[in-house]
């Protein structure tokens, strides 16, 4: 334990300090997520529309969002918006916002994908049968669609929560933050400390993000025949 | 914005992007090949080496590349693994890549028809020949999409080697904002670069997609 610097999380209240702040980052992301969602499915709607000029805005909101790195939206919004329009912000807010921009653009191109990867004989097929389009829509094409839709979310969300681990870079005090804490503090006592307490954090973030890879997967080998 | 700063800023910037480059691609590089190597072995069962390949999978989809750094980068020296940032850089982004790169090779590979794996055992081919010459071939042609999705990705993770001190774009940007408070050209520049980085291989994904939707009309 002393070699490995394990000793040092059980000193005093920092392991519950290290929960905290990966509660921190988990908040975030939940934030995000769930305005995500919302805001994805509205956008991935607004994308299957036919006017050439709102597909042209979202293929660019879309490119913006696949190109450039979270770590830059970040520093943009947090550091730039600020300075441009002379707001206050803060970390916090600025990660959920950032979070929300990226995860709608991807959420959006996965509903996308979703209605539009319906068959057409499913749609021809159910009119056939002599339903109405809500019929068709509410029976047919759109549990097929969620089917499809909901093992790719999860691994959105995994990919979403994983990422805030970003947000310490523009100063939030989340899980990987407050181990650095930890280190400086007890540098004298156990300088092994990074070893243990990075190796919590990598665990911590595993616990966290492993329950929706496999429930995605699950979910994926459940549908897929 | 004030143009004496951004030419002033510009060799840093194009140091910065360089290394940035090197890194990525040896990163990428890594990943393709670890992905490979995991996606058949796991295709082909392989005992004991295939679980030992999946849980590495699992661990590195789930966890941060930014954890993954700081661990090999911080913690490793002290049980006396000493590895430079550099080598930690590629380490990293292999690692993460290969995981996913696997899963698009692996169903790239169990896309493909067995038949055609029948017709060339039949035909004297042996396992291996089967896969280099008859398997891979197609299954590449098949994961490129995701694979150029996951190139994509890879390059864009560059950006948190600023946390073990490598000079990246993002760690140049921090500093001239630090030292300067030039924020707007600054990142006006992290920007650019970050564009002539990543433009050309989402163009050149995009055409690949395309060409390959031909390639696979009417099957």
């Amino acid at each position: 334990m002393q070699a490995l610097g394990l000793d040092v999380l059980f000193k005093g209240s920092n392991f519950l300090r290290l929960l905290e702040g990966l509660w921190k980052a988990l908040g975030i992301s939940l934030i995000a997520v769930a305005l995500s969602i919302v805001l994805g499915i509205l956008f991935g709607i607004v994308m299957t529309v036919r006017n050439p000029v709102v597909k042209a805005v979202c293929r660019v909101y879309l490119e913006i969002v696949r190109i450039m790195p979270q770590m830059v939206l970040l520093f943009l919004v947090f550091f730039g918006t600020t300075r441009v329009f002379g707001w206050n912000l803060n970390a916090e807010a600025a990660s959920v916002i950032v979070f929300t921009f990226w995860g709608t653009a991807e959420m959006g191109d996965l509903v996308r994908g979703a209605v539009t990867g319906v068959p057409k004989h499913q749609y021809e097929s159910a009119f056939a049968l002599g339903m109405t389009k809500a019929q068709a829509y509410l029976t047919v094409i759109i549990p097929l669609a969620i089917r499809q839709l909901i093992p790719q979310s999860m691994n959105l969300i995994t990919r979403m929560i994983k990422t805030t681990s970003l947000v310490m870079m523009i100063g939030v005090v989340e899980v990987l933050k407050v181990s650095q804490q930890i280190i400086e503090a007890n540098r004298m006592s156990s300088p092994n400390a990074v070893f243990g307490l990075y190796l919590t954090v990598f665990i911590l973030y595993f616990v966290a993000c492993w329950p929706f890879s496999l429930l995605a997967k699950r979910l994926e080998r459940k549908w897929s025949n | 914005m004030d143009w004496n700063v951004i030419t002033e800023y510009l060799p840093l910037y194009w140091k910065a992007m360089l290394l940035t480059l090197r890194i990525g691609w040896i990163g990428v590089a890594l990943a393709v090949l670890i992905g490979l190597m995991t996606a058949v072995i796991i295709h082909f069962r392989v005992p004991v080496l295939r679980v030992v390949f999946k849980i590495y999978i699992e661990i590195f989809r789930n966890t941060p590349l930014l954890i993954q750094l700081s661990f090999l980068y911080f913690a490793l020296p002290k049980i006396g693994i000493k590895i430079s940032a550099e080598v930690c850089g590629w380490l990293g982004l292999g690692l993460l890549g290969g995981s996913y790169m696997s899963e698009a090779f692996r169903s790239g590979i169990e896309v493909i028809d067995s038949v055609q794996r029948e017709s060339a055992l039949s035909l004297g081919m042996t396992n291996f020949q089967v896969m280099i010459h008859i398997i891979l071939p197609q299954a590449f042609s098949y994961s490129i999409p995701a694979v150029v999705a996951n190139i994509i990705f890879l390059l864009k993770e560059t950006s948190v080697f600023s946390a073990v001190s490598l000079i990246d774009l993002m760690f140049r940007a921090k500093d001239l904002i630090g030292l300067y408070y030039n924020t707007a050209e600054c990142l006006t520049l992290l920007v650019v670069f970050y564009l002539i980085i990543l433009l050309p291989v989402s163009i050149l994904g995009t055409v690949l997609e395309r060409r390959l939707r031909y390639a696979s009309f009417g099957t």
